[in-house]
């Protein structure tokens, strides 16, 4: 009740300094959503994975932020399994459209089907209807089979790949299904170790990536999700080392000869990698190939200058971070000319990450805070003094990274008191701990 | 073996051949006056021992042996001489062994050495010895200062101290200026006596910053310690710089007081 009050406080700051509506009118999208009813499916002879099941399709609906979700409290007693079952009214009671679209459900799409078992295996069978159309041939938006195991895992799956079918029929850019999240564990690396691991985005299928036994850092997975680019002490001095994410097995990179190659990051084209480096005395922004052959200098100042990152529309543009005095988010032109500070110098702000649109970004920032209290934030990189503020002191919040739907952020926060991976939408609502072994930092989302 | 055989049958018909030539002298001699044939001479009788035949009096060996100079110092050498009389076997020891009744030998032992010459006569044996005295070698150096039984990594947590910044900064302050000098003047020393050793100078940071610039700070720090120790006078090639940003804290308190413990350059071996 408190934590809300003091959520709601905060909004109503923001508001009344005098925030930009723009990046908020951006995040939450513009007009009306869909309004989504979405039945509970049932099964025969599946019936003990329903629960999962249903409880998934409504999450990945929910989380998708395209949808206006109609509360499951309101909906009528009879409920459709098939487009056999809907009759042209039914006087409120549920197999007709009309039930679905009147008050109180106000649904402009009902979301039915069932799940069978059949040969072995779980057979979804699932519909998307228009309730506002007359005729229930015309309503039809969407009909498809999905095939899964027979067993809570294959109900899970196939509630994913029917949700993401349902999120990409309305205009839903992208998809989670099959993305990876890397990340770095304490976890069996040795003591102030860390060792690269990965995990689905929903959070199953834990894994380390890499048994090097060493200091094991900012991971960075290529757009094509082929190539991990990490920093690694495991030689001695920070340096720069690739992976093959698939099959754990060492790409050669060519680092420069200089006591610190960190902070590696992509081109959109995965052909490129930029990274900061002090070949030159301190530590400045290069590019190079991606097996790090024909590095050039990019910046040229006395300054402290990490975390380069290109934008994923026009590579011809980049983000960094820049000190010394207080650490904030530059951009500049690719060949190192027109160098503009994008944060307005308040606080220290870090870990730009562009969204998939090349106009918005995310970063941390503790502007509000004192020094080291990171919270995360979005702001349209045109427009820099058109931020918003996701997390609001729970703990402490850094490395923000886009899912690729565009949608979610991926992030950690030590919230609990040991640092954690979170996912969460990009209106700062649906937070999910993907990690609770060990400590987890550095998070970087994958298309696989 | 062969021609061992050969020449024994030679020798054989050889034997031979005199009888068969005295056989026919005495044919011969058959057919006309027999001559009178002489029996040659013996030989003159082998002595039945060489002394018996030597014209000199018997007697017991005697022995004499003296060394020139009778004491050195390591490399240095000295002559010994001897003399013997009735010894038909003299010897020297030390792995000289048989030498002539009497000479003179160069020798350059590295330790007090003592020779003995011995000679053996028909008439008994007898030995004579002589001493070279070889003095100490010069006395080793001084010890260091502190027993080597340190490592360089228990010398330099005990002898150096960490350089600490501000916040954000890689300025040296007055402190750390006192403190990195400090720390040459011990380098100097350490480096004197494990020659082929390096250090890592680590710059560090307090958990504030972000992770990834920090790296960058940490590294800054570790150069403007480096640079600092190298106007002093140590060599560059000496120390080797590595930024661990925030990555190894020496303490995980979030006050002040820790803060500042890791905003420091640190010295550890690099080897």
């Amino acid at each position: 009740m408190k934590k809300t009050l003091a959520f709601l406080l905060v909004a109503l700051a923001a508001i009344a300094l005098g925030q930009s509506p723009t990046i908020t009118t951006w995040i939450t999208g513009s007009g009306a959503k869909p309004a989504l009813a979405v039945i509970d499916f049932r099964g025969a002879g599946s019936q003990p994975y329903m629960d999962k099941f249903n409880a998934t399709l409504f999450g990945d609906l929910n989380g998708s932020s395209v949808f206006d979700m109609r509360p499951k409290g309101m909906y009528p007693l009879g409920n459709p399994q098939r487009p056999e079952d809907l009759r042209p009214e039914d006087n409120n009671q549920g197999f007709a459209l009309p039930d679905w679209a009147g008050a109180p459900v106000n649904a402009s799409h009902l979301v039915f089907g069932y799940t069978a078992a059949q040969n072995g295996v779980l057979v979804l069978s699932g519909w998307v209807y228009d309730t506002r159309q007359a005729n229930a041939q015309s309503a039809q938006l969407l009909a498809q089979r999905y095939v899964g195991t027979l067993d809570e895992a294959g109900a899970i799956r196939v509630a994913h790949e029917f949700a993401n079918d349902i999120i990409q029929k309305f205009g839903g850019a992208g998809s989670l299904l099959g993305s990876r999240i890397y990340f770095i564990s304490d976890r069996g690396a040795g003591t102030n170790n860390w060792e690269i691991w990965s995990v689905n985005w929903d959070g199953t299928d834990q894994k380390p990536l890499t048994r090097l036994r060493s200091l094991s850092i900012q991971p960075a997975i290529s757009p094509d999700g082929e190539k991990l680019a990490f920093t690694t002490y495991a030689k001695g001095r920070p340096r720069i080392m690739m992976i093959s994410p698939e099959t754990g097995r060492e790409i050669p990179f060519l680092n420069q000869e200089a006591s610190m190659n960190a902070t590696p990051s992509w081109t959109p084209d995965a052909q490129r990698i930029f990274y900061a480096s002090t070949a030159s005395g301190t530590s400045q922004i290069y590019s190079a190939g991606y097996d790090g052959r024909g590095f050039t200098r990019i910046s040229r100042r006395d300054a402290i200058e990490v975390e380069p990152k290109v934008n994923p529309k026009n590579p011809d543009v980049l983000l960094f971070v820049a000190g010394p005095g207080n650490q904030q988010i530059y951009r500049m032109s690719a060949l190192g000319t027109q160098v503009q500070r994008v944060t307005n110098g308040e606080g220290e702000a870090s870990n730009p990450s562009w969204h998939p649109d090349g106009q918005h970004f995310a970063f941390s920032w503790t502007r509000g805070y004192t020094k080291g209290d990171f919270n995360i934030f979005l702001a349209d990189a045109g427009n820099p003094l058109d931020f918003v503020q996701l997390t609001h002191s729970e703990g402490r919040n850094e490395n923000p990274s886009w899912a690729p739907d565009g949608r979610h952020l991926v992030f950690a926060s030590n919230r609990t008191g040991v640092s954690q991976i979170y996912t969460m939408l990009a209106d700062g609502s649906q937070v999910k701990q993907l990690t609770t072994q060990g400590k987890n930092r550095s998070p970087v989302w994958g298309v696989k | 073996m062969k021609k061992i055989m050969k020449s024994h049958s030679q020798f054989v018909s050889r034997n031979s051949l005199a009888v068969l030539l005295l056989a026919a002298v005495a044919v011969t001699s058959c057919g006309k006056k027999a001559p009178v044939i002489r029996t040659p001479p013996p030989p003159v009788p082998v002595a039945e021992n060489r002394n018996s035949a030597l014209p000199t009096v018997p007697g017991a060996p005697t022995a004499t042996l003296t060394v020139e100079p009778s004491s050195i110092t390591p490399g240095q050498s000295a002559t010994l001489r001897w003399t013997t009389t009735n010894a038909n076997d003299v010897s020297l020891n030390t792995g000289i062994g048989t030498v002539a009744a009497s000479g003179n030998r160069t020798v350059n032992p590295a330790n007090t050495s003592t020779y003995t010459l011995t000679a053996n006569g028909p008439l008994g044996s007898t030995s004579a010895t002589a001493t070279v005295t070889v003095a100490a070698p010069p006395p080793p150096p001084a010890p260091p200062s502190r027993a080597p039984t340190q490592s360089i990594e228990q010398r330099l947590q005990a002898e150096l101290h960490d350089a600490l910044y501000e916040y954000d900064s890689n300025n040296i302050s007055d402190d750390a200026r006192a403190i990195l000098t400090a720390n040459a003047n011990a380098l100097k020393i350490i480096f004197r006596e494990f020659p082929n050793a390096s250090v890592n100078v680590e710059g560090h940071c307090d958990e504030r910053g972000s992770a990834e610039y920090n790296l960058g700070l940490g590294d800054r720090r570790a150069s403007s310690a480096r640079d600092f120790l190298v106007q002093l006078g140590i060599p560059a090639d000496k120390l080797k710089t590595i930024s661990y940003g925030k990555e190894r804290p020496t303490c995980t308190e979030a006050d002040e007081a820790c803060y500042q413990k890791n905003r420091r350059a640190h010295f550890s071996s690099g080897q």
